[in-house]
């Protein structure tokens, strides 16, 4: 097997507060090849966003790895320090957030922001990374790019802020682009903008790209591979259309069924999903989902399901695949 | 197929349906706390706060309690015990000490009319701080109500409101205490001698026109911070929604805007007591405060400064309970503030 | 006095707000809501749809007049509860009245007091951390409702109000004492429903109450307004900028732009017959849940970003977005035609853009 990307093996992580152990992540394994765009889904408090700055060793404190490997490019990350940690980031993965205005500093021009980048990363002088700079500017569609460049985040508009951080996410050419919930606060008419300029834009520096988001719509239309997550553990992973033509644990099915679909000739009632998020807190011994679960079964509340594999790459956790198989060998234990 | 890594025997009946109990047995709500709960759950794990508490608990103890049950009084001359240092006895004492009589030994000694400096220490911080206490009444009744009516109305009302504080700023404080002072002194004389107005003439015209003038200028600043909370909490989402209820202004001031700022007031007070205490310290110490014989821990410092190298016990006492005192309140003010701040809530 | 149709109308409504200018001088004046018009038949549902700055909020906050409408004329259940006084009279059929002259005939200058309309008119907003009290807890809050209009005579039917409502909107009595905060958003959502219901309303404004919500709770709060309206007799206006969501819910939709309403009719003819070049747009631009209709349709991206409220294109306000913009579209603003039974589109090039 050719080495991943990404390879995240069993990552347990949990955060300290005051109040207990939040764990975060429980146990997750994911891996994403070159070139590849891995949408990963899940709702608040799923981990999707946690999962993914581990790749750039971006745990906040009171955050902390307390098991399982993530290794990034041939680096494995739980292991380096946060100087090794900053030459990575920016470098061969970046990042870009949700909210651009919050993102990007008001009191420098966006054109000293990406040139900050460009500076730390690599021998450029001072000239080349203006010219770099109206040079990405122009590669993200932003018109005008020389005036552009000495103007304030405040003096554009939320579409444009967030290409502004895709230039400077894409300043040197990174082999990951991480987008956390990239289009969440903008307008849907902006959103299909900036999905269509990350879908250029990965085609043209054949990049990996992993789209964080709740919207099951973006991520059918731009991802190849999906994880769905929910309280910190990875429910099922697959391709696209496994995940949406042959979903296998009932939180992906639960989803499925309760989104509306605008192409619907008449509206059917939507089937929701019951109870309310999981409190990491005191997370369920069993299955997360179990207490929400319609097909939750007695060894759901007690034990965490196992992973099974539906192909080489659709997985999902869940008892049902187990229930199954006992009842085909004859209800004999093992 | 892969292979489950199962360690342990799967039985029939764990594949049954759990039922609904079961799956509710999983979901634990979190002990109820309310805000006032939480916060003073906060407040008592911080320690510099809870010793500060402490340290204030103490000094009002002995300023409040301890002067009525104590042998001397703060203004009681004992002839042929002046300028005593601490712990040593008058010729007339000792003499009493001889014929088995128990004298309270003066701890801090003396001043130069022989009056007991510890009990006066005591009174002095008594009336510095109910001075202080007072005052920081006075100002925030005033300035509350001033700021919430300028920022509850905003407009026309806000702006004048706002520029008679920015006039109010400007003017001198010291300068319009002495001109009370001056004008009150003949007419606060004349009222004296009435009867049961006796409490004037003790006082002191002095100290009436520092409260008048806390009245009149100190506010502005508890008024502004008000205002500008009130000006934040009268945009909040819950306010709309209590309006489009149908509530009216007097509901929507009493029980919306004003238990939300109940945290700010309490902490914009306590750190005001200080603030007013050194005001009151530095005007004593100017003479513009206490009259004689009342003792304050200004006027008990500022007497004590002509005899600062011979007696220096007379300057450091006022002068260390005045710094433990501000000190104590300031930072169980800001215990007070980080109690109540939501923000830090994890 | 006959019982209308519709239980709401509005007749060419416009909130104009005053913001401070580029220079200490100049006042810019934001057009939120530029002559607006709709009516909602009683027990139905009309959907409000449109990105930021569309207007769609303040026209559904307008309506309840919690801003003060600059102008034009609102229409409860009959009753004029606002009138600027300079609003043309319509007929039953829709045609203006006009005088013996011929002259257009103007509806009397009305500001009604808001109190008993309060009870019948209720709204749900979008951010649930921000509309609770965090003061109060969830029992006083619903509680509030009820001691306002006075609907209690005594503490005990008070009470059993309360968790009647709270029951309704499945919390339980062991609730009412507790804080807004230690609740989850959808329970916030739920409880912000339970205080409009709790003065049992004829009418309520949703103003994007899933939006701040998980995927997973959305359905669920969906369902119940569904399930109110149906046991309740409700009729809703319920404001989105989520098309898929409004569409499932509303019988009719006004789709809105930079503060005008740019088409409106029948949830089924606006998704699959639209003839407003933004509705195309916007209807393009939804990402589907589904990856073999992704792959086989042809998405028309804008170009371009919203312009600013403060400053609108003169004629057509789509015009500097629209791939059908033409000469004209500059000049003269488009009229309000119907292009269909029902079906209302304000497009020079309606017919040929369907």
């Amino acid at each position: 097997m050719s080495e991943h990307l990404v390879d995240i093996r069993n990552l347990r992580l949990s955060f300290f507060t005051p109040a207990g152990e939040v764990k975060a992540l429980n146990d997750v394994t994911l891996h994403l090849d070159e070139g590849e765009v891995l949408g990963i889904v899940g709702e608040s408090g799923s981990g999707k966003s946690v999962t993914s700055y581990s790749i750039m060793g971006l745990t906040a404190d009171p955050g902390k790895i307390v098991g399982g490997t993530v290794t990034f490019n041939g680096h494995h990350i739980e292991s380096l320090g946060e100087k090794e940690l900053r030459k990575i980031r920016g470098k061969e993965v970046s990042i870009i957030f949700q909210d651009p205005m919050t993102s990007l500093n008001p009191v420098y021009t966006i054109g000293s922001q990406i040139e900050e980048s460009i500076l730390l990363h690599t021998d450029k002088t001072r000239e080349e990374a203006k010219e770099r700079a109206t040079e990405l500017l122009r590669l993200v569609g932003i018109n005008e790019p020389e005036k552009r460049i000495r103007q304030y985040p405040h003096e554009l508009s939320g579409g444009m802020r967030q290409r502004v951080m895709i230039a400077i996410a894409l300043a040197c050419e990174p082999k990951l682009l991480i987008a956390d919930e990239p289009t969440t606060a903008l307008d849907v008419t902006i959103q299909a903008q900036i999905l269509e300029l990350i879908n250029e834009l990965k085609e043209k520096m054949r990049m990996a790209v992993i789209l964080i988001t709740h919207d099951l719509g973006i991520v059918s239309s731009m991802c190849d591979r999906i994880a769905v997550m929910y309280a910190g553990r990875i429910v099922e992973c697959g391709t696209t259309d496994d995940i949406f033509y042959r979903p296998q644990h009932e939180y992906t099915r639960g989803l499925l069924r309760s989104v509306p679909n605008i192409q619907d000739r008449e509206s059917k009632r939507l089937i929701a999903i019951e109870g309310t998020p999981v409190d990491l807190l005191n997370p369920p011994a069993g299955c997360p989902f179990a207490p929400r679960c319609p097909s939750c079964m007695k060894i759901c509340l007690r034990e965490m399901p196992p992973d099974h594999h539906y192909s080489e790459v659709h997985t999902a956790a869940c008892w049902l695949h187990e229930k199954a198989e006992y009842e085909q060998r004859g209800g004999e234990g093992d | 197929m892969y292979k489950n890594p199962l360690s342990f025997q799967l039985k029939a009946e764990d594949f049954l349906p759990a039922t609904d109990e079961e799956k509710q047995s999983l979901i634990v709500m979190r002990d109820s706390v309310s805000f006032w709960r939480d916060s003073l759950r906060r407040l008592v794990k911080n320690k510099v706060a809870m010793v500060s508490l402490f340290v204030i608990v103490v000094i009002m103890f002995f300023s409040f309690v301890v002067p009525s049950f104590y042998p001397y009084s703060y203004e009681q001359q004992q002839k042929g015990a002046e300028n005593l240092r601490p712990m040593t006895y008058s010729q007339a004492e000792q003499e009493r000490i001889a014929n088995g009589e128990k004298v309270t030994p003066h701890f801090l000694g003396t001043d130069k009319l022989g009056r007991d400096y510890a009990v006066r220490i005591m009174v002095g911080s008594r009336i510095s701080m109910t001075v202080g206490l007072v005052a920081a009444v006075i100002i925030l009744v005033i300035g509350a109500l001033y700021g919430s009516i300028a920022a509850f109305f905003g407009g026309w009302v806000d702006i004048i409101m706002m520029r008679i504080v920015d006039i109010i700023y400007t003017i001198p404080d010291v300068l319009l205490i002495v001109l009370i002072s001056i004008a009150l002194k003949g007419p606060l004389a004349d009222l004296s001698s009435k009867a049961a107005m006796g409490w004037v003439g003790i006082v002191g015209p002095n100290l009436i026109s520092i409260f008048i003038v806390f009245a009149l200028l100190y506010w502005v600043g508890m008024a502004r911070i008000v205002r500008s909370q009130v000006l934040v909490l009268r945009e909040s989402e819950y306010v709309t929604a209590a309006r489009a209820l149908g509530a009216g202004n007097g509901r929507i001031i009493r029980k919306h805007l004003l238990t939300n700022c109940i945290g700010t007031l309490i902490v914009t007070t306590t750190l005001q007591i200080p603030s007013s205490i050194f005001t009151e310290s530095y005007l004593s110490f100017l003479g513009l405060g206490v009259a004689a014989p009342l003792p304050s821990l200004g006027s008990l410092a500022s007497t004590a400064i002509n005899g600062m190298n011979t007696y220096p016990y007379l300057l450091i006492a006022p002068a260390v309970l005045i710094s433990l005192i501000i000190l104590s309140f300031n930072l169980f003010g800001d215990g007070l503030r980080d109690a109540f701040d939501p923000k830090l809530k994890k | 006095m006959a019982e209308s149709a519709n239980l709401v109308e509005v007749r060419n409504l416009k909130q104009y707000f005053q913001v401070s200018g580029k220079n200490f001088f100049k006042k810019d004046c934001v057009k939120a809501v530029d002559d607006v018009s709709f009516s909602i038949p009683r027990g139905s549902t009309l959907g409000l749809v449109g990105e930021s700055g569309c207007g769609k909020t303040t026209t559904g906050r307008t309506l309840l007049r919690l801003y003060e409408p600059t102008a034009g004329r609102i229409v409860y259940d009959g009753e004029v509860i606002f009138d600027s006084g300079d609003v043309p009279l319509y007929d039953e059929a829709g045609n203006p009245v006009t005088d013996a002259d011929g002259k257009p005939v103007f509806g009397k200058k009305t500001r009604a007091n808001m109190l008993p309309y309060r009870r019948k008119m209720q709204i749900v907003f979008q951010d649930p951390y921000a509309s609770l009290d965090p003061r109060m807890t969830i029992g006083e809050i619903v509680g509030e409702a009820i001691d306002i209009h006075g609907l209690a005579s005594s503490r005990e039917e008070r009470h059993e109000k309360i968790i009647r409502m709270l029951e309704r909107v499945g919390l339980n009595s062991e609730h009412a004492n507790r804080y807004p905060h230690e609740f989850s958003g959808g329970q916030r959502q739920r409880v912000g429903i339970a205080r409009a219901l709790a003065v049992d309303p004829e009418f309520i404004v949703c103003d994007e109450p899933i939006s701040a919500l998980d995927v997973s709770i959305q359905a669920q709060v969906i369902n119940m307004l569904e399930d109110l309206q149906s046991e309740f007799g409700l009729t809703y206006l319920f404001i989105a900028h989520d098309l898929s969501v409004v569409k499932h819910i509303s019988r009719r939709i006004g789709v809105m732009y930079l503060g005008k309403l740019v088409e409106m009719g029948d949830s089924y003819e606006i998704t699959f017959h639209s003839c407003h070049p933004y509705t195309k747009s916007l209807i393009s631009a939804i990402p589907i849940a589904d990856p073999e209709t992704n792959r086989h349709t042809h998405r028309i991206v804008l170009q371009g970003d919203i312009p600013s409220p403060v400053n609108p294109p003169s004629g057509c306000r789509f015009r500097t977005r629209c791939p059908y913009a033409e000469k004209r579209c500059a000049e003269e603003e488009p009229a309000w035609k119907e292009v269909s039974p029902g079906h209302f589109c304000a497009c020079h090039f309606a017919d040929s853009v369907r």
